[in-house]
């Protein structure tokens, strides 16, 4: 069976990891190469790497961490951040990249997705989503880390996606993210169920029934997360034997 | 030991090629015949579509010279594919090295994802290549092809359908999923490989 996957998120600014960590075996908390070796040892089934750098020495500083990270982790990761061009994907993937993400470049310039994958394949395309639930009950796509309101729906905007080429949707939930109150069962859920390709949900995993609740009620692929991975709050050996009682496919 | 990675028109040559620094193994990425017959050791990596890559191994002759092989030589994902008689990607005449058909995940005969991403087992392991693997170990995939189970097969895997994970013909290995990506379980593959 396929296995449920479990992905910490790293933000990174100018080649370092941003927001605390605890991580007590560490020498340097900071350094994302040593936290992703950390994370894979564990038994992260993937990790994420979210570069929200903003000077112009970025795509090199970037470049060259990609490159660090793989020679050292041996299970995929994504590279996401100010991604706009294929240019922008093909230096991040010759330097061992596994997959890119890619949110405002994209809706801004929906016909990039399908550039990317006719290049480097649909597989590594994973369309990051940020969305809002508003008082008419609807979700929306929000655009600019959050900033900007536009008045797409989410579901239409993913399923627009998948067309153009677009091979997993990374969903987060701008009303549970930082909340640890759970995941967005209702968005994760439509998306999961009639999308043909894999949705990994984010925002608001705060507890190991959380993540359950994502992968057996709203049916996820995946779950991603960030500092409760990094602050230790929910170990990863411990939550996938958690979610292995609950009867789910795990990668142990 | 003499490595040689296959160059040609598909994506992925570079994670293999880190995988294997990472292991502390020196190959050279080429697309020339005499060094590709001389490597003691020959893998084959992809990841695209299968008749693009097939157009570009008879660009440079490279089909003929990889029948030709006699070394161990090992498929990797689309290389493996293009290992076989035949794939259902836009109708495509591979290798047929390995006699065994592609075919496509579809709704009809799997009612799950596509492509497949992510971790799966893998089981009914037979062959060196799986040396000290134990059964029902998870391996990496991305993929919405997939060989058929022949009497070629040495390990398999299931959506929705049993499929081979990995074939075996004389000196030409294929596997279906990840293996530079498969964890340690992928690095083990990698250094049985290595050891035949």
């Amino acid at each position: 069976m396929l296995a449920k996957r479990i992905i910490p998120c790293l933000d990174i600014k100018d080649g370092r990891t941003v927001k605390g960590t605890n991580f007590v075996n560490l020498r340097d908390a900071g350094d994302p190469v040593e936290l992703a070796a950390n994370y894979a040892q564990q038994g992260a089934d993937e990790l994420v790497f979210l570069d929200i750098t903003a000077t112009v020495e970025r795509r090199k500083t970037l470049a060259e961490l990609v490159k660090r990270v793989a020679h050292t982790i041996n299970i995929p990761f994504t590279v996401g951040g100010g991604i706009k061009t294929v240019d922008d994907v093909s230096v991040l993937l010759n330097n061992g990249a596994d997959k890119i993400s890619i949110n405002t470049a994209a809706y801004n310039n929906p016909d990039v997705i399908t550039d990317i994958a006719n290049t480097a394949g649909s597989q590594c395309v994973v369309l990051a989503i940020d969305t809002k639930k508003e008082e008419d009950g609807e979700w929306y796509v929000y655009l600019h880390g959050g900033r900007t309101k536009t008045e797409t729906k989410c579901f239409d905007w993913a399923k627009r996606a998948v067309d153009l080429g677009a091979g997993e949707i990374l969903l987060t939930s701008m009303n549970h993210d930082g909340t640890k109150a759970g995941f967005a069962l209702d968005i994760t859920k439509q998306l999961s169920e009639n999308l043909p390709i894999p949705v990994i949900a984010s925002g608001g995993g705060g507890k190991m029934e959380h993540f359950a609740d994502v992968f057996l009620q709203a049916h996820a692929d995946a779950a991603l997360a960030a500092s409760v991975f990094h602050f230790k709050e929910i170990e990863i050996p411990e939550l996938k034997h958690f979610l292995q009682q609950r009867n789910l496919a795990i990668r142990i | 030991m003499n490595l040689a990675i296959i160059k040609y028109n598909a994506g992925n040559i570079q994670s293999v090629l880190t995988a294997l620094e990472r292991l502390g193994v020196n190959a050279e990425v080429t697309d020339d015949a005499e060094k590709i017959k001389t490597a003691d050791k020959v893998i084959f990596p992809g990841v695209g579509e299968a008749s693009s890559a097939m157009k570009s191994l008879q660009h440079t002759n490279l089909d003929k010279v990889i029948k030709e092989l006699k070394q161990p030589v090992l498929g990797i994902c689309v290389g493996m594919q293009l290992l076989c008689e035949y794939s259902e990607e836009n109708d495509t005449t591979c290798l047929g090295i390995v006699p065994v058909k592609v075919q496509k995940f579809s709704a009809q005969r799997s009612t799950l994802k596509v492509p497949q991403v992510g971790w799966n087992t893998i089981y009914e392991l037979r062959s060196d290549l799986f040396n000290d693997i134990q059964e029902n170990s998870y391996i990496y995939n991305v993929h919405s092809y997939f060989a058929e189970d022949s009497e070629y097969t040495i390990a398999k895997c299931d959506y929705g359908l049993e499929y081979a994970a990995a074939v075996n013909k004389d000196n030409f290995y294929g596997v279906q999923f990840h293996t530079e990506k498969s964890a340690g379980i992928g690095d083990r593959i990698i250094q049985n490989f290595l050891n035949l």
